[in-house]
């Protein structure tokens, strides 16, 4: 359980970084907080000969909250975002994850970039992007940058669209405009902070009759990658949401999912755990629009 | 690359109970073992070394952090406070550690130092929490003599002292 040897060093910019990593190629690796590195490289299962360490840069640092978007440095760490004072009135359902991320000890150090990075498919803050349909920034030295939607970046289980000279350097997060707007975020883990067994994000806008006027949501740890349904989410537009309804749309999601099995859930457990944290999530965040009356106070 | 580690070596200074501590070390050495190792400071245990059983917490720049989940050169220039280092000197405890000895709030111990350090951490930002916010604060540490009741008892003696 100890890390294979490896060379340091400490990036004196976002620059250098980008230049270590474009000479160094497949055999570096960016270091931020290391909540998920780490625990890798004491496995075995990630052995980087070198480590370019970002976790002091500034310039990942930047937390940018506008009525219209929120813009996180990839390097914010985890607890500064949980007690900004603005995250849960712009971004309530990434407040209400972050609450499921790891403990206080690993969201001391963890950041933001590093768990999208890390792409564990049972990660809350991937889920969440992937519902809120971030958008994320990776730079290189030889590419400059590109933007690439969050659909466009999980491509499996520890596995993104992030190639080997490439950094993801920030994040850009829609907020949803106007009021009722309801949020839920559903886990179940072995025990609190650990990875989820199933987690289920839903966001729910709706007009003043309680029809639904814009919706999404998705599944954690139940596939290669966390899940978004647009599709079957554009069915409930103009609708409203009975109990009934809920079950029946957490049923049909489930359908295509391919969970694992191990030795603490089957996979048949993961769907039906799935199926019951989505209908809750629907249940919760619809009931919370309708009860949002007034216009959240984004100060 | 190759295999040997000498050329790798990084000069790290890390200020470590209130002593500034300079030694050479691999890049690869865990802050847990730097700190048990080098320094000789064998209270912080190292149970399961990949981020789950807690019984590494320390505190880094005054929160608490898993010791095996960084490198000691990631830790360069910063104040790490370990379980030696919570009471004011030799032959005192806090007053959460004498709770411990009065609740029972340890069989083995072996989860004890990071017990220890997740509770002082919690009562740093939250001087009476209830006991649902001691449950928690605790349930990133594992206690596999299942003393966590005990351990609750203690946090709820030591910050609550009218229900003495």
């Amino acid at each position: 359980m100890k890390a294979a040897a490896f060379d340091y060093i400490r990036a004196e910019n976002l620059s250098h970084a980008l230049d270590m990593l474009s000479q160094n190629g497949g055999d570096a690796k960016l270091i931020a907080g290391g909540q998920s590195l780490v625990p890798m490289m004491a496995m075995r299962l990630a052995r980087p000969s070198l480590l370019i360490d970002i976790n002091r840069l500034d310039e990942l640092k930047n937390i940018e909250m506008t009525e219209g978007q929120v813009k996180l440095g990839a390097g914010v760490r985890q607890r500064d975002l949980e007690f900004h004072p603005q995250l849960h009135a712009l971004l309530p359902l990434v407040g209400k994850g972050l609450q499921w991320v790891g403990h206080e000890q690993t969201r001391n150090r963890g950041t933001v970039g590093g768990s999208l990075v890390h792409a564990d498919p049972s990660a809350e803050l991937a889920l969440a992007a992937l519902v809120l349909e971030a958008s994320l920034k990776l730079e290189s030295k030889s590419d400059g940058s590109r933007q690439l939607k969050a659909n466009e970046f999980f491509l499996g289980p520890m596995f993104t669209a992030v190639s080997d000279t490439e950094a993801l350097t920030q994040i850009d997060w829609p907020v949803w405009q106007g009021t009722r707007i309801g949020t839920a975020f559903e886990e179940t883990a072995i025990r609190k902070g650990d990875f989820a067994m199933a987690s289920a994000a839903c966001q729910i806008q709706t007009h003043e009759d309680g029809r639904v006027h814009r919706i999404s949501f998705g599944l954690g740890g139940v596939d290669g990658t966390p899940l978004a349904f647009p599709d079957l989410a554009k069915t409930l537009i103009g609708q409203t949401i009975s109990p009934d309804q809920a079950r029946h749309i957490a049923h049909e999601a489930v359908q295509s999912t391919q969970p694992g099995s191990d030795m603490h859930a089957t996979a048949a457990y993961r769907k039906h755990l799935a199926e019951v944290l989505l209908c809750r999530a629907l249940e919760t965040a619809y009931a919370q629009a309708c009860a949002t009356l007034h216009a959240s106070s984004i100060t | 690359m190759t295999d040997s580690t000498h050329s790798f070596q990084k000069s790290i200074q890390i200020e470590v109970n209130g002593t500034l501590q300079r030694r050479l070390v691999e890049p690869r050495t865990s802050l847990v073992d730097f700190i048990r190792d080098d320094l000789g400071l064998t209270g912080t245990h190292v149970g399961c070394e990949h981020g789950v059983c807690g019984a590494c917490t320390v505190m880094l720049n005054d929160e608490p952090v898993r010791s095996c989940c960084m490198f000691a050169v990631q830790a360069d220039d910063m104040r790490v406070t370990t379980v030696e280092g919570l009471a004011p000197e030799r032959g005192v405890m806090t007053k959460i550690q004498d709770a411990f000895c009065e609740k029972h709030a340890l069989q083995c111990g072996y989860c004890t130092p990071g017990m220890l350090m997740a509770c002082h951490a919690l009562v740093a930002d939250n001087p009476h929490p209830t006991e649902d916010q001691v449950r928690d604060a605790i349930s990133s540490n594992i206690c596999r003599c299942t003393g966590y009741q005990q351990i609750v008892d203690a946090v709820m003696h030591a910050t609550q002292p009218e229900s003495k």
